[in-house]
């Protein structure tokens, strides 16, 4: 491989990491909250507000929904008012968050959902108010859980962060497919393939490994 | 009573409903509380016209069956239900007009100790004791001072630093009661607190929480299905039998003379009063032939501690079979139960029972075995 093509490589693998780590750590911090109030506001929860629950939900089911391809172009404007351009990789982190941001919150509101309600009894029998049942009993019981849900999530962004090509948003993706496909050059390909496994993994392990360390629930042996 | 007393809560002492010359902590007022489940089912009567009191610094046991009431009993103590009829005083205050900023503020004067510990397990041991003191906007070295105060408390210093999951289950019930106690409460509700237990560990929990009783001022609830554990701590007995209180009164009366089925069943239970299967099923209500007489002797208080046993060779001057019995501690006095066959006859039976009320001991004639 010509020292073009690696610089290339390196080139393209710095902006899919800065893509799907931006886009990770923003859909992270609307996500969180949208997955605690999902998670809170169904009927007979602490913050019971059955009819937003749906609207809310119906929005997260919506976006959800909307193939990632589609969901980059329809926003376009949406992305030029947020990043001042449609195009580049950093246009392209605004379409990765609106994606990441429903799929982190329900991931958020399952692990929520899996905490013992006798945990929440117990806090409310001491007199928690509902914003400390969250800081203190929800969040940290779901830990484990949302810290596994959100590595599946980094790893869906990695293969979402290979099509903003089509808005320029480069990575590894895109360099497979204009090098790799277009000018036959399957060595990139193989490269560019190569380097997302690995990428994959060591995301997945380093999240298991999060996920272990943070988990102090008695292990099934 | 010294109507002209300076106690300026004297007129309220002399009010119709302050019959008790202890103060109550908790009082029902013919509570009734109705759930209307989704979906159109009948609705169901959890409590119906509840009345109880329990007494500044006294352990009541409330028993029940699964399904009696008692947890809901439990939820309108600490406001976590509100009663459809009736009103429930905690410290004379009606829950049910509290806000729910002030409502909160009385639950953390109500400790809570459940059957299934209900620890965080992100925390360690001192930090779940830690819980209600954060809740309450201590700072920190305010709490650390009592929680270590607190799990010396329990005797789990040591496990500080402890998961819940790597503790045994009376460990984590010693946590669960340290975490109740954490925020100086006046009450605490202990809901089916042994009944994940064995009964060894049990006993060291109601051991533990007779001993806090006597070392700090404390009122304690104590629900369960068990009759054993309401039989070693409380000084009074509720018995719940479907929504209702059938029964209630010291721990020992109820022991000594359970008067509704619900109860007799309990204390049987427990006493030994419940015949051995094989045996209730051969007992006949006439005599038959040579058949023998089955009686039922109780024996409490100092009666309990004279060698009964002697005694009643001495006085019935007939053979005596024993066919049950035991001796249980209750509310600290014994009471013991013999259940003995005599031979049959008329006359024989006749002067063996009157021997029996002579030497002062109850007795109950339950039928004829052959």
């Amino acid at each position: 491989m010509s020292p073009e093509v690696l610089a290339l490589l390196a080139q393209s693998t710095g902006q899919t990491l800065y893509m799907v780590a931006v886009a990770a750590g923003l859909g992270t911090l609307a996500g969180l909250p949208l997955g605690v109030f999902l998670a809170t506001s169904r009927a007979g929860e602490i913050l019971a507000a059955p009819a937003a629950n749906r609207v809310i939900g119906a929005v997260v089911n919506a976006t959800r929904s909307t193939p990632f391809i589609i969901l980059v172009v329809a926003i376009i404007p949406f992305t030029r008012l947020i990043a001042g351009t449609s195009i580049g990789t950093t246009a392209a982190i605004v379409p990765l968050t609106i994606a990441a941001t429903p799929f982190i919150a329900r991931i958020v509101e399952s692990a929520i959902r899996e905490v013992d309600p006798g945990l929440v009894e117990a806090a409310r029998s001491m007199g928690a108010t509902p914003l400390q049942i969250i800081v203190k009993v929800l969040v940290p019981e779901a830990r484990p859980s949302i810290a596994l849900g959100l590595t599946l999530a980094i790893v869906s962004l990695i293969g979402y962060s290979a099509m903003v090509g089509a808005v320029g948003g480069g990575g590894l993706g895109d360099l497979g497919i204009r090098y790799g496909y277009q000018r036959f050059m399957p060595d990139v390909m193989a490269a560019v393939v190569a380097i997302l496994i690995v990428l994959v993994q060591a995301v997945q392990s380093i999240g298991d490994a999060i996920a272990r360390r943070l988990d102090h629930r008695a292990r099934k042996t | 009573m010294n109507v002209h007393s300076s106690f300026p809560n004297a007129a309220a002492v002399n009010a119709p409903v302050a019959a008790t010359a202890q103060k109550a902590v908790v009082r029902l007022e013919s509570v009734t509380k109705v759930f209307h489940p989704q979906g159109g089912a009948a609705p169901v009567t959890a409590l119906d016209a509840v009345s109880l009191s329990v007494e500044a610094g006294s352990i009541v046991g409330i028993i029940g069956r699964s399904g009696a009431g008692k947890s809901t009993l439990v939820r309108l103590i600490n406001g976590l239900e509100l009663p459809t009829q009736g009103r429930v005083l905690v410290d004379d205050v009606d829950i049910a007009r509290l806000t729910e900023a002030d409502a909160r503020l009385a639950r953390r004067k109500i400790g809570m100790v459940f059957q299934h510990f209900n620890l965080l397990s992100s925390r360690t041991a001192a930090d779940n004791v830690a819980l209600p003191l954060e809740i309450a906007g201590l700072d920190r070295a305010a709490i650390r001072a009592r929680v270590d105060d607190l799990l010396g408390l329990v005797g789990l210093a040591a496990a500080r630093d402890r998961y819940p999951s790597e503790l045994s289950g009376g460990q984590k019930q010693r946590v669960g009661i340290a975490r109740a106690l954490a925020a100086r409460p006046s009450l605490l509700l202990c809901d089916e607190a042994t009944s994940a237990l064995d009964p060894e560990t049990s006993a060291q929990i109601l051991d533990l929480l007779a001993r806090i009783r006597r070392e700090i001022r404390l009122t304690i609830v104590v629900i369960s299905h068990e009759m054993n554990v309401v039989k070693t701590i409380a000084d009074r007995v509720a018995v719940l039998d479907r929504g209702r209180v059938v029964e209630q009164g010291p721990t020992f009366d109820i022991f000594a003379h359970p008067q509704h089925p619900t109860t007799q069943r309990f204390v049987g239970a427990v006493t030994g009063t419940i015949l051995p299967d094989e045996l209730r099923g051969a007992i006949r209500p006439e005599p038959a032939g040579d058949a023998k007489a089955v009686i039922r002797v109780t024996f409490s208080g100092p009666k309990a501690k004279e060698p009964i046993l002697s005694r009643l060779a001495q006085v019935l001057d007939v053979d005596v079979n024993i066919l049950a019995g035991r001796v249980e501690s209750i509310a600290g006095q014994p009471y013991g139960t013999l259940v003995i066959a005599i031979p049959g006859d008329g006359v024989t039976r006749d002067a063996a029972t009157s021997a029996l009320s002579r030497i002062g001991l109850k007795w109950e004639l339950l039928g004829y075995v052959a």
